[in-house]
């Protein structure tokens, strides 16, 4: 295993991620309607927090990254999604 | 391009952005079309900021941090070392905000070009200097209110016109965009990463914050921007200028100002000169 | 072993310079012109153009982007050089502070002149000092021989992993760089075995991504900022080593962090920086000539200020006259004030005596350098401070 040299000065390894902004906010997307799979939610969200399930034709989100914004139910053609306060959150 | 073949995996996220932040959807976008080999030069703006306190490193690709007034001149240095070193292939990507490419950042750019290395400078446009708060810059647009243009005053002088600045540098390739309409975005972003040699793509990224809309609404207010004709999606390409969409409707300004706090102080009578203007810039 | 083939040549301390960014393979040349640096990016610029030199010239469109361009070089692994003077190391400020937290290698070569207001073009230590907070390593030089070795050592300096800190190596306007002289232009070969190629600690590499040059708040800064002093304060050492070796391959030594002249036995010192150490040598011999007891020290680092060998020579004199090509306006020359400072808690320090003179060109003439010597060698132990305009 290589060993990482010490870098000096102001660096960090790409991808370095111990704050997730998924407690941002506690009112969360839910598909409630029908996807179509049509992608719009998923190219719209600026987090990158929709994920595509392609087995199954619709999103999935990932709440440790969802900031709770709205676009993706606003965006949505069919309506599909709602935006909703979680449960504990 | 269509949105299916976009790449799934995710190169920007964890950023501490404001929710509804086009500017961050711009990021992930453009590194989603460029893939890892590419590098990414943000001077002081909301990305930089939001992007580079330690520990925290949300891009999944190199990025640095670069002097405000300095963008183009490190891509320019940048690119100038990849040629030496035989990695012409990786993309040298500046990400500067409208400040950092109108005001400060405009001699450098306007240096840059002239220097020639292949590099793509993407300005994304929220219209203010928005990571310090919401001052005014070259490229807020008449009519909005910011805090060193506050109520009663308003910002007086027009947008800059980016575009026609860098078509009288010969740039080889230069578009407009907006982040409702990635598809346009992502192949122009694609275009330019061909060029060899300096290009430009100047993408509108509404701000909630700091226009004063609620954060479901930013890609809707977008598409209002180009609608109204308060934008234009352009290429400018072998010296000529052509539009790449029209939108299907015309909206009148004033709904495009009525979604926006910024734009809430302007009477019917200031609202009807600038529908005016724009009228006359209609092809 | 290789053979020693080097050539003399009649040439300014600028085109020594030029030569030797030629010798260092730097990759990529950023530099935007000024008097009195702009022979060197012409010569560079002729050499290139000539086929001689191998690398691309930037034409940027101002120093600020100048040193940008070198810190984005170096970003993407290669090797960069860059040159100006006084109003472009101004203006090239807020980078100087960028490369040196950034840890960038950087070498810069400054032909010191004069800074506006009053507006000169001519030469005094102004713009060089202004920036001695950045961080950047600077070292003083005295004729195109040193200039032409040090921009050499420079990069082995500023490239070794227990430093990676920009380097800044001084030269003094037209007296030095419009100067010509007979300068021993090193063999590349010799030059290769010195100078290894570029190896950084880390890049933008698409391999291994990494966040650099980013940011931190409170302890984290500080921690940065440690580590920073840390490697500044151990370039004193590798300055040293470093200059060694030169002299082993090259055969040329230049005493290290200061030079001694005359210093044995000296009960009175002339401190010097820069170019007018050559009139300074010159006074010391016919005042020793005459019996006086006096030397010479040629402050050659700046950065990191030479305190130790500095403390081991003052502490044994009565008295020194320090030159100061430059002031801190509101208080004393730089290397008056920083002297002191290294001496402090001396049980009984020597008189220091602060003399600010070749401000904006003007020349200090042997009889004012003897001047100072004079008025050094009658000054009480101890005394401080003195301040004393002596261009005239």
């Amino acid at each position: 295993m290589k060993k990482e040299k010490i870098i000096p000065g102001p660096v960090s390894k790409a991808g370095t991620r111990p704050t997730r902004m998924g407690t941002w906010s506690t009112v969360k997307p839910v598909l409630k309607g029908k996807c179509t799979f049509c992608l719009f939610c998923w190219v719209f969200c600026p987090e990158g927090a929709i994920i595509q399930d392609e087995e199954n034709r619709k999103v999935l989100f990932d709440f440790e990254d969802c900031k709770g914004c709205g676009i993706c139910a606003r965006e949505c053609p069919t309506k599909a999604i709602e935006m909703v306060e979680q449960e504990g959150g | 391009m269509k949105l299916k073949d976009i790449a799934k995996e995710e190169f920007y996220q964890s950023s501490f952005g404001c929710a509804g932040c086009a500017a961050v959807l711009a990021v992930r976008l453009t590194i989603k079309v460029l893939g890892r080999n590419s590098v990414y030069i943000v001077p002081a703006n909301c990305i930089s900021t939001v992007s580079c306190y330690y520990p925290q490193a949300p891009f999944f690709v190199p990025f640095t941090v670069m002097a405000f007034a300095a963008t183009a001149a490190a891509c320019s240095g940048v690119s100038a070392g990849f040629k030496r070193r035989g990695r012409e292939d990786i993309q040298v990507v500046g990400f500067s905000g409208d400040g950092g490419t109108a005001d400060i950042g405009i001699q450098a750019l306007s240096g840059a070009i002239d220097c020639g290395n292949k590099f793509i400078y993407i300005c994304y446009d929220n219209e203010a200097y928005m990571n310090t708060g919401i001052q005014r810059s070259g490229l807020t647009p008449y009519g909005a209110t910011t805090t060193t243009t506050p109520s009663p005053r308003f910002e007086d002088r027009p947008k800059k016109d980016m575009l026609r600045i860098l078509a009288a540098h010969d740039i080889l390739y230069a578009a407009t965009a907006c982040t409702s309409y990635p598809l346009d975005y992502m192949e122009k972003v694609e275009k330019a990463s061909k060029v060899n040699g300096p290009t430009y793509i100047h993408v509108l990224t509404p701000c909630p914050t700091g226009w004063g809309f609620p954060p479901d609404q930013t890609i809707e207010i977008g598409r209002m921007a180009v609608e109204s004709g308060m934008w234009k999606l352009v290429e400018f390409e072998d010296g000529q200028f052509s539009t790449t969409y029209t939108p299907k409707r015309q909206r009148p300004v004033s709904e495009y100002f009525a979604t926006q706090a910024r734009f809430r102080h302007l009477s019917p009578e200031q609202i009807a000169a600038i529908q005016k203007d724009i009228d006359a810039t209609r092809d | 072993m290789a053979t020693r083939m080097p050539i003399k040549k009649f040439i300014t301390a600028n085109e020594a310079v030029a030569q030797a960014a030629k010798l260092a393979r730097v990759d990529v040349v950023a530099a935007y012109p000024i008097t009195p640096q702009t022979s060197i990016v012409e010569k560079i610029a002729k050499y290139i153009a000539d086929g001689e030199m191998d690398a691309d010239y930037l034409k940027v469109e101002s120093e600020h982007s100048a040193l940008t361009a070198c810190m984005g070089v170096r970003m993407a692994g290669a090797r960069a050089f860059t040159s100006t003077a006084s109003q472009g190391l101004e203006y090239m400020h807020e980078m100087l502070a960028y490369a040196a937290g950034g840890r960038y290698p950087l070498v810069l070569v400054n032909v010191c002149r004069s800074v506006a207001l009053p507006w000169s073009i001519w030469g005094d230590h102004q713009d060089a000092i202004q920036q001695r907070d950045t961080g950047w390593l600077q070292i003083f030089t005295e004729t195109g021989q040193e200039a032409l070795d040090m921009v050499l050592q420079a990069y082995r300096i500023a490239e070794d992993h227990r430093v990676l800190l920009p380097m800044m190596v001084c030269l003094d306007s037209f007296i030095q760089s419009h100067t010509e002289e007979l300068v021993e232009i090193p063999d590349q070969a010799m030059v290769d075995s010195f100078l290894p190629p570029y190896d950084p600690v880390v890049t933008l590499d698409v391999d291994n991504p990494y966040s650099i040059s980013v940011g931190g708040f409170g302890k984290q800064y500080a921690y940065w900022r440690a580590e920073q002093q840390a490697a500044a304060e151990k370039s004193w050492e590798v300055i040293v080593e470093v200059g060694d070796e030169f002299a082993r391959v090259f055969g040329r030594h230049y005493g290290g962090l200061i030079e001694e002249y005359r210093c044995d036995g000296a009960e009175t010192v002339l401190l010097t920086m820069g170019a007018f150490t050559g009139t300074a040598r010159d006074v010391v011999d016919e005042m020793r000539d005459e019996g006086k007891k006096v030397g010479l020290v040629k402050v050659r680092a700046f950065r990191p200020f030479p305190v130790g060998p500095l403390r081991k020579v003052i502490s044994k004199v009565k008295a020194a006259a320090v030159l100061d090509r430059d002031c801190s306006w509101g208080y004393e020359g730089a290397l008056a004030t920083d002297l002191k400072a290294a001496l402090y808690g001396l049980p009984e320090p020597p008189a220091i005596l602060n003399f600010i003179g070749g401000l904006g060109g003007a020349d200090v003439p042997p009889e004012r350098m003897r001047y100072m010597l004079e008025k050094a060698m009658s000054a009480e132990m101890g005394t401080t401070p003195h301040l004393e305009f002596i261009d005239r």
